[in-house]
């Protein structure tokens, strides 16, 4: 290895984007180390018919990564994750729907797998850097990195990114940042790279049927948390069997005759109540957050920001006001729907990540 | 520097003798053994010439000896097998906690055959207590499977001892002896044994290829049924080549032990030596008696780092050891061996296994001993994140 050679270990999940990661990055005359983190025993996870699941970490895209590895002859390693993701990723989640909330597992997996338990192996291994395949841009502002959003609009990946702090964002390449998809496809081609054509992963990786009720019940046991379902006037309605079924917003499977269609508005977890009400109830103007971080100096007067409350959702104009212990305040133009406990709200300034929290 | 290969206790190259002697067996020599022709029969004499090298080097006859495709079919086949025939007598069987996982694994899937099994703790060396060995046995126990020698720590059980144990409770006596062939002096009759399994690419011969020894007069229920092969215990086409190379790398094993395994293992006392030389906070997994560890193993636990992130450093380095055994999808999980013998979880992760071969040099070794403390070194420095 020449002394002048940057060596950057890239996290490949098998999958397109990281594989023209790893391979940008080795054109680019990079010492490209790969690396796979292990995090969740699919083996175990089987559809009633018996047919398995794929999804963006499988083991097969372990399989798939290894190749890709080989293709661009770099060394490859496996990283088993599988208690640290179960501790960090699993359990919250889990945590977060007994709690009332609806969890964004996909955040706290970068924030914690990847930019610190990943980053730590790459930096043991005198990586100067690590890369992964996210959309999204880091850039040097008033001398510090700062996070923007990827330059392809429909893949941006910005919202499960604002946690990075600078010190990881100045250790942190993302060389898809400025390309579209189709670009990214075109390399993929270019460097014949077999994972061309795969279909993208959507679902949240260790629940890829959808069915995340299933999922909670056969890490926690079903029947717990059932109580009532109240209408936001106060009248019971009916039962359920557990506040972790249901998620703001929801309509289906409340089993309630009502003269208007009902939504869940709320979730009560204290009195394992599940709260309904009519459509326009579902739209807020305002709300608070906490865990609240600052990619700018915390400011000390309200801010106009464009806030996203989920990913994928076009960020939409909002006040963002600062409030004690990293609490803060959002209030919208117009009232929003979908304002989800649980979920990260993420705050720009024009393409840049400033800050985000958690709905509260 | 070329890359050092100090991981062969999972696997070692073919021996070039071997090679050569195999390779005729892919193309001149292509004939079934079973065929009655010219063809056939050119192969058969090679068949029955390496069940004699291999029954030569562990003292038995060559009627004992069946070929298999690895280490994992000979116990499966020794268990199971087993298991179909002496279930009416009883079902007990008694191993120890530190095998193989072809051991384990096996032991598990009788289980919910309804077998019980005792899986024997080991002390803080990796030793086992035959009193304690002996005291397990019930009336129900009809078997007990003990590994020669441990692949991860080395540690050498006393295979004569509980050799004696099965034969004075008349129970059938099975050892895992994968690690030890080629790596000492083997005699499964003085041992006792009613059946052993061997591996041909742990000493020199290639993958895919094993043998089982089963005592004259020992009933095994056929693992694989078909044709009449290997005296009708094990049908399928024999591989020829992977045969006849198992063959002669038993015979060099034979001819050769002594020299080899003195000089493998005055490298191995010198990495040993050196390291602690060099490092402080090191410990050794195993038995500190040298003689009582396979004399080409050595497992180490390096405090306060993760064993993983040596090994990839060692890797990219050119160095290839081992932590634990290898996985099949490539990744690591900590050690039962070591968790069996208390070591705390801490200390497993930090373990990293070097198993030497008759292929490395002292200029190898001192490589390690310039490499390794340095790596070790710097990521001791390295602040731990809050996993």
């Amino acid at each position: 290895m020449s002394a002048e050679k940057k060596r950057v270990v890239v996290a490949m999940s098998g999958g397109v984007d990281s594989s023209v990661t790893a391979a940008l990055l080795k054109e680019q005359g990079y010492d490209v180390i790969g690396m796979t983190m292990q995090v969740w025993d699919y083996s175990s996870f089987t559809a009633e018919n018996g047919e398995t699941f794929g999804s963006c970490c499988s083991l097969d895209d372990v399989y798939d990564a290894r190749r890709v590895a080989e293709r661009l002859e770099i060394p490859f390693y496996v990283i088993n994750f599988e208690k640290d993701f179960q501790r960090h990723v699993i359990d919250n989640f889990c945590n977060e729907y007994f709690a009332g909330r609806t969890p964004n597992p996909c955040v706290l997996c970068n924030q914690v797998l990847k930019f610190e338990l990943l980053m730590h192996k790459a930096l043991e291994l005198e990586a100067d850097y690590l890369a992964t395949g996210h959309y999204a841009q880091i850039l040097q502002r008033d001398g510090q990195p700062a996070l923007y959003k990827g330059l392809d609009d429909a893949k941006d990946q910005s919202y499960f990114l604002f946690t990075l702090t600078p010190q990881q964002m100045a250790k942190t390449l993302f060389p898809l940042g400025g390309m579209t998809k189709d670009e990214v496809r075109e390399h993929a081609l270019r460097f014949k790279l077999q994972v061309a054509d795969k279909a993208e992963s959507q679902d949240i990786c260790f629940v890829p049927d959808g069915n995340y009720v299933r999922f909670i019940e056969e890490e926690r046991g079903d029947g717990q948390k059932d109580g009532e379902i109240v209408h936001h006037s106060g009248q019971v309605l009916g039962r359920h069997k557990g506040i972790y079924r249901y998620t703001v917003g929801q309509r289906k499977g409340l089993g309630l005759s009502w003269r208007e269609p009902l939504y869940v508005i709320g979730i009560d977890a204290e009195h394992c109540r599940v709260i309904v009400g009519e459509k326009n109830l579902l739209s807020r103007s305002s709300f608070e957050l906490h865990r609240c971080l600052w990619n700018i100096p915390c400011p000390s007067e309200p801010l106009n920001v464009e806030c996203r409350i989920r990913y994928r959702q076009q960020p939409v104009a909002a006040r963002v006001s600062p409030l004690p212990e990293e609490g803060a305040r959002i209030e919208f133009e117009l009232p929003q729907k979908g304002i989800t406990p649980g979920q990260a709200a993420v705050f720009y300034l024009g393409e840049r990540v400033i800050g985000g929290g958690w709905i509260a | 520097m070329n890359p050092v290969y100090l991981d062969h206790n999972a696997t070692t190259p073919v021996h070039p003798q071997v090679l050569e002697a195999l390779l005729p067996y892919y193309t001149q020599h292509f004939g079934n053994p079973s065929s009655i022709h010219w063809a056939g029969r050119a192969t058969d004499g090679a068949l029955e010439k390496a069940r004699e090298q291999v029954a030569a080097l562990i003292n038995a006859t060559p009627a004992e000896i069946v070929f298999t495709s690895c280490g994992s079919e000979g116990i499966n086949f020794a268990l199971k097998g087993s298991a179909q025939i002496l279930q009416d007598k009883g079902r007990h069987l008694i191993t120890t906690a530190v095998e193989h996982p072809a051991v384990l694994e096996t032991c598990r899937a009788l289980e919910t055959d309804g077998w019980q099994v005792s899986y024997l703790p080991v002390d803080a060396e990796g030793q086992l207590d035959l009193d304690l060995l002996e005291n397990t046995i019930t009336e129900q126990t009809v078997m007990i499977s003990v590994m020669w020698a441990n692949n991860e720590t080395g540690t050498l059980f006393p295979i004569a001892e509980i050799g004696e144990i099965a034969r004075r409770h008349q129970l059938r006596f099975h050892s895992d002896m994968v690690q030890a062939v080629g790596r000492m002096p083997l005699d499964v009759q003085q041992a006792g044994l009613d059946l052993a399994a061997i591996s041909g690419h742990k000493f020199g011969a290639p993958k895919g290829v094993g043998a089982l020894y089963i005592r004259s007069g020992t009933r095994l229920e056929p693992l694989i049924h078909g044709g009449h092969q290997e005296r009708n215990r094990r049908a399928g086409t024999s591989n020829v080549a992977g045969i006849v190379g198992l063959g002669v790398a038993c015979e060099l094993a034979g001819s050769v032990l002594s020299a080899d395994v003195g000089r493998i293992r005055s490298l191995r006392d010198r990495l040993e030596d050196g390291l602690f030389s060099r490092l402080d906070n090191l410990n050794l997994n195993g038995p500190t008696e040298r003689d009582l560890r396979l004399p080409n193993t050595l497992n180490l636990s390096f405090d306060r780092i993760s064993g993983e992130s040596l090994l990839l450093n060692l890797d990219l380095k050119g160095i290839a050891a081992s932590s634990g055994s290898a996985c099949s999808s490539g990744s690591l999980e900590s050690s039962h061996v070591l968790s069996a013998m208390g070591v705390d979880p801490d200390r497993a992760q930090s373990s990293i296994r070097f198993s030497l071969g008759a292929d490395n040099s002292i200029d190898e070794i001192d490589f390690v001993l310039q490499e390794l403390p340095v790596i070790v070194e710097r990521l001791r420095k390295i602040r731990p994140v809050a996993g």
